[in-house]
């Protein structure tokens, strides 16, 4: 009977929780402003979403199949990648550069640096710059949302506000403006946002202090005084949403220390504000992650918490 | 009082309702009985037995050999059959006194103390040393030692673990519920010694009925209160649990003294009481056999040295469903079991035995960063990094990210998504570093 029993180090029960399940969270939570996407932007950014996905999915199974690696396809975290940078694109981009821009996610981004859990900068956004910077005509143009009568018509609400208009704050809380794919809708990011808080996948320490400080930012340097309508547009309008919940929040680009995580957030805000309100660009979310993933392994080294029961070490003494 | 806890920690499948309701029986054994001479922390008991003696039960069979080290005896009456190495629940091979069953289970007599009040401190301690009293929740430290701190006056928390937070395990609660008064016994008999303490019976909330009943019979008892604790694994880790109750930390390199603490597990203050009120030494334990696997999960007072094999039989053995894993005490700090003919000692309180086993069940992969591990980590520290430096073998770094603190309570490969086995890894690392200090 000996030889039919399992002999493991403890402990010897597991949690139920995978990466697996985890993924599958990440992508139930971005439906809502996926379907919203789909509807305001019509078939083509739906066509888009599905070529970006398979473009993702099949470039890792190939990349490893080639280097005979285990496909780790089943994690599903190909699957949020492609729905991530799917949902920032502009709808009106070619299909070819969706698939591109998968490519360029998963094995640039992704493999090239060990897979899963090694990568340093979030894929999606990676991919993003690297479509901007390369086919900036196509991936800044809005005029996919076809609402001629509005004053919206081709210019997101922050261009608009960079440009010195005004925008509908309603309208943008619901989506109905241009902008990407998954970006406009604040109401169905915050729905996903909450779900994913609520599964224990994400918390607020990070989009949390990362939003908190770009307000603050905002208030103090966008010329706006105290307008609550423009903070409201600011933090609505843009990637910011997506952004905080969904892309800076990605595990292995962002600090695992728990300080770490408001220190990161932080940076973040006050980026995204210089690049939103001092730069030439309305945007400047995707910039401001990945500039700050890049410094996650030193945020991490500076917050490394003090073990339980560690007092802070005395002037001129050892820590007890 | 309110519900207290402590920081990080993991919320497992309890598991308790198997055996939960199911009084203690006394469980009287059949076969050879082996009494392994170390079954505490400290030094190895020294035989004052030769092979062909006759012992009876409750007979002193190996005496302490210094002041870190506790005496054994035998829970039968019969023959010292051989004095030998044999496996025990680690797997490890240690020498032992094997005692051939007569079956008779005639006792010795017990000097019972008839006023233990006028007991001198020194007497007390000497009388617990001689019931060779360990701590019964699993670390097995003398509890001669652990009532001698350098400063008694300091001490102003005697702390009662009846947390009870490994999963599965119902032992204690029905030590708690079925010997209250003995417990509250060996409390007063701790606090005689500490004039400036108090007595406070941590339990964990998902025994309400304990709580409840230990509250009614401390309504007389000016001196003892009754803590509730919030469910969560590891509550009843020491530093755990001398957090919850007085919010002082301690790390590693201290003792429960230096946050004037002593923290003792429910039953060996009901062993403290046998011992020094009833002159009855360590022989019997709480015993849980339980899990998906047993025919009849059952809580059993066995004989110290009981074999494990025999105690599952005792308990209809097992389903048809057959077995995949058995385990010498909790799921979450257990040891796994690859023969069942291993003795019960004073500090093993539960036989679990799984039809399926989860922890490897699942391949490890990649981590995700996800940060799991350090939201459960009780003691702080980032289980993911400690694994990664503990399988490059980078020991200073290990060491700089406080890897020595981890108490190996299992909660980050418990959490982990990616399933990786990182307390195994830390805790490996963790003996490496501590094997070089000692060479150092």
């Amino acid at each position: 009977m000996s030889d039919l029993l399992h002999v493991t180090s403890s402990p010897h029960v597991r949690g139920k929780d995978d990466t697996q399940r985890i993924m599958l969270y990440v992508i139930i939570s971005l439906l809502p402003a996926t379907v919203f996407g789909i509807w305001n932007f019509g078939v083509h950014a739906l066509i888009l979403i599905i070529a970006t996905i398979a473009s993702c999915v099949l470039s890792e199974y190939i990349y490893e199949r080639l280097l005979h690696k285990k496909s780790t396809i089943r994690d599903l975290s190909a699957v949020v990648t492609g729905l991530l940078l799917a949902l920032n694109f502009p709808s009106t981009i070619p299909v070819w550069m969706a698939v591109l821009g998968g490519m360029f996610a998963i094995i640039v981004v992704k493999m090239l640096f060990g897979g899963l859990g090694q990568n340093f900068m979030n894929p999606a956004l990676g991919a993003r710059c690297f479509l901007v910077i390369s086919f900036t005509g196509y991936m800044t143009d809005f005029s996919g949302y076809k609402d001629y009568v509005d004053i919206f018509a081709s210019a997101t609400p922050l261009q608009t506000i960079k440009a010195g208009g005004s925008v509908d704050v309603m309208r943008m809380i619901i989506g109905t403006t241009p902008g990407t794919i998954g970006e406009t809708s604040a109401i169905c990011l915050l729905i996903g946002a909450i779900f994913l808080i609520l599964m224990g996948v994400i918390d607020l320490r990070i989009p949390g202090t990362y939003i908190l400080t770009f307000a603050i930012f905002a208030l103090l340097f966008g010329g706006h005084g105290m307008d609550f309508r423009y903070l409201v547009a600011e933090i609505c309008g843009g990637g910011l949403l997506i952004g905080a919940f969904f892309m800076a929040t990605d595990y292995v680009t962002s600090p695992i220390t728990p300080s770490g995580k408001i220190v990161y957030g932080i940076i973040l805000g006050l980026l995204t504000g210089i690049f939103r309100i001092f730069g030439a660009s309305a945007e400047g979310v995707s910039y401001a992650i990945v500039f700050s993933n890049l410094l996650v392994p030193l945020i991490e080294r500076w917050t490394v918490p003090r073990a339980f029961g560690i007092t802070r070490p005395k002037k001129g003494g050892e820590a007890s | 009082m309110g519900l207290k806890t402590f920081p990080g920690g993991v919320h497992p499948y309890d598991g308790k309702d198997l055996s939960k309701s199911k009084p203690v029986t006394e469980y009287l054994p059949k076969g050879d009985l082996v009494f392994p001479l170390s079954q505490h922390i400290g030094a190895p008991a020294t035989p004052i037995v030769a092979v062909g003696d006759a012992v009876l039960r409750g007979q002193k069979i190996a005496e302490a050999s210094g002041f870190v080290s506790s005496a054994i005896f035998s829970s039968v009456s019969g023959t010292v059959k051989a004095i030998e190495p044999r496996r025990t629940t680690t797997g490890d091979m240690v020498n032992s006194i094997v005692i051939e069953n007569d079956g008779a289970f005639t006792e010795v007599e017990y000097q019972e103390c008839d006023d233990v009040s006028k007991l001198s401190k020194e007497e007390i301690i000497e009388r617990i040393k001689e019931a060779g009293v360990v701590g019964m929740g699993g670390a097995g430290f003398p509890t001669h030692v652990k009532l001698s701190p350098k400063e008694p006056d300091k001490i102003e928390y005697i702390i009662a673990n009846g947390a009870e937070c490994e999963p599965y395990l119902t032992s204690d609660y029905r030590n708690m519920m079925d010997e209250p008064e003995l417990l509250i016994g060996g409390m007063n008999i701790v606090l005689s010694m500490f004039p400036n303490a108090k007595g406070v019976i941590g339990i964990e909330d998902n025994k309400p009925d304990c709580i409840e009943k230990l509250r009614k019979l401390c309504e007389s008892e000016p001196r003892i209160d009754v803590q509730p604790l919030m469910t969560k694994y590891p509550q009843g880790g020491e530093r755990q649990l001398i957090h919850a109750v007085t919010g002082r930390d301690i790390n590693s390199k201290m003792l429960p003294a230096d946050a004037g603490c002593i923290v003792d597990n429910v039953e060996t203050l009901i062993s403290i009481y046998r011992g020094v009120k009833q002159g009855r030494p360590v022989i019997t334990h709480n015993f849980t056999v339980t899990g998906d696997a047993v025919c009849n999960p059952q809580n059993y007072r066995v004989c110290v040295g009981t074999n494990f094999r025999e105690l599952l039989e005792a308990a209809g053995g097992l389903k048809d469903c057959g077995v995949q894993k058995m385990i010498a005490g909790g799921p979450m700090m257990g040891f796994a079991l690859f023969d069942l003919d291993v003795p019960i000692t004073k500090t093993t309180s539960a036989l679990l035995c799984f039809s399926e086993d989860e922890a490897s069940k699942f391949e490890p992969t990649a981590c995700i960063n996800c940060g799991r591990c350090v939201e459960a980590c009780p003691e702080r520290l980032i289980p993911s990094r400690l694994a990664d430096y503990a399988e490059h073998g980078d020991k200073a770094t290990f060491e700089k990210w406080y890897g020595l603190e981890c108490i190996e309570c299992g909660s980050c490969s418990f959490g982990c998504p990616a399933r990786r086995h990182l307390a195994q890894s830390i805790k490996t690392m963790k003996k490496l570093v501590l094997a070089d200090k000692r060479k150092k």
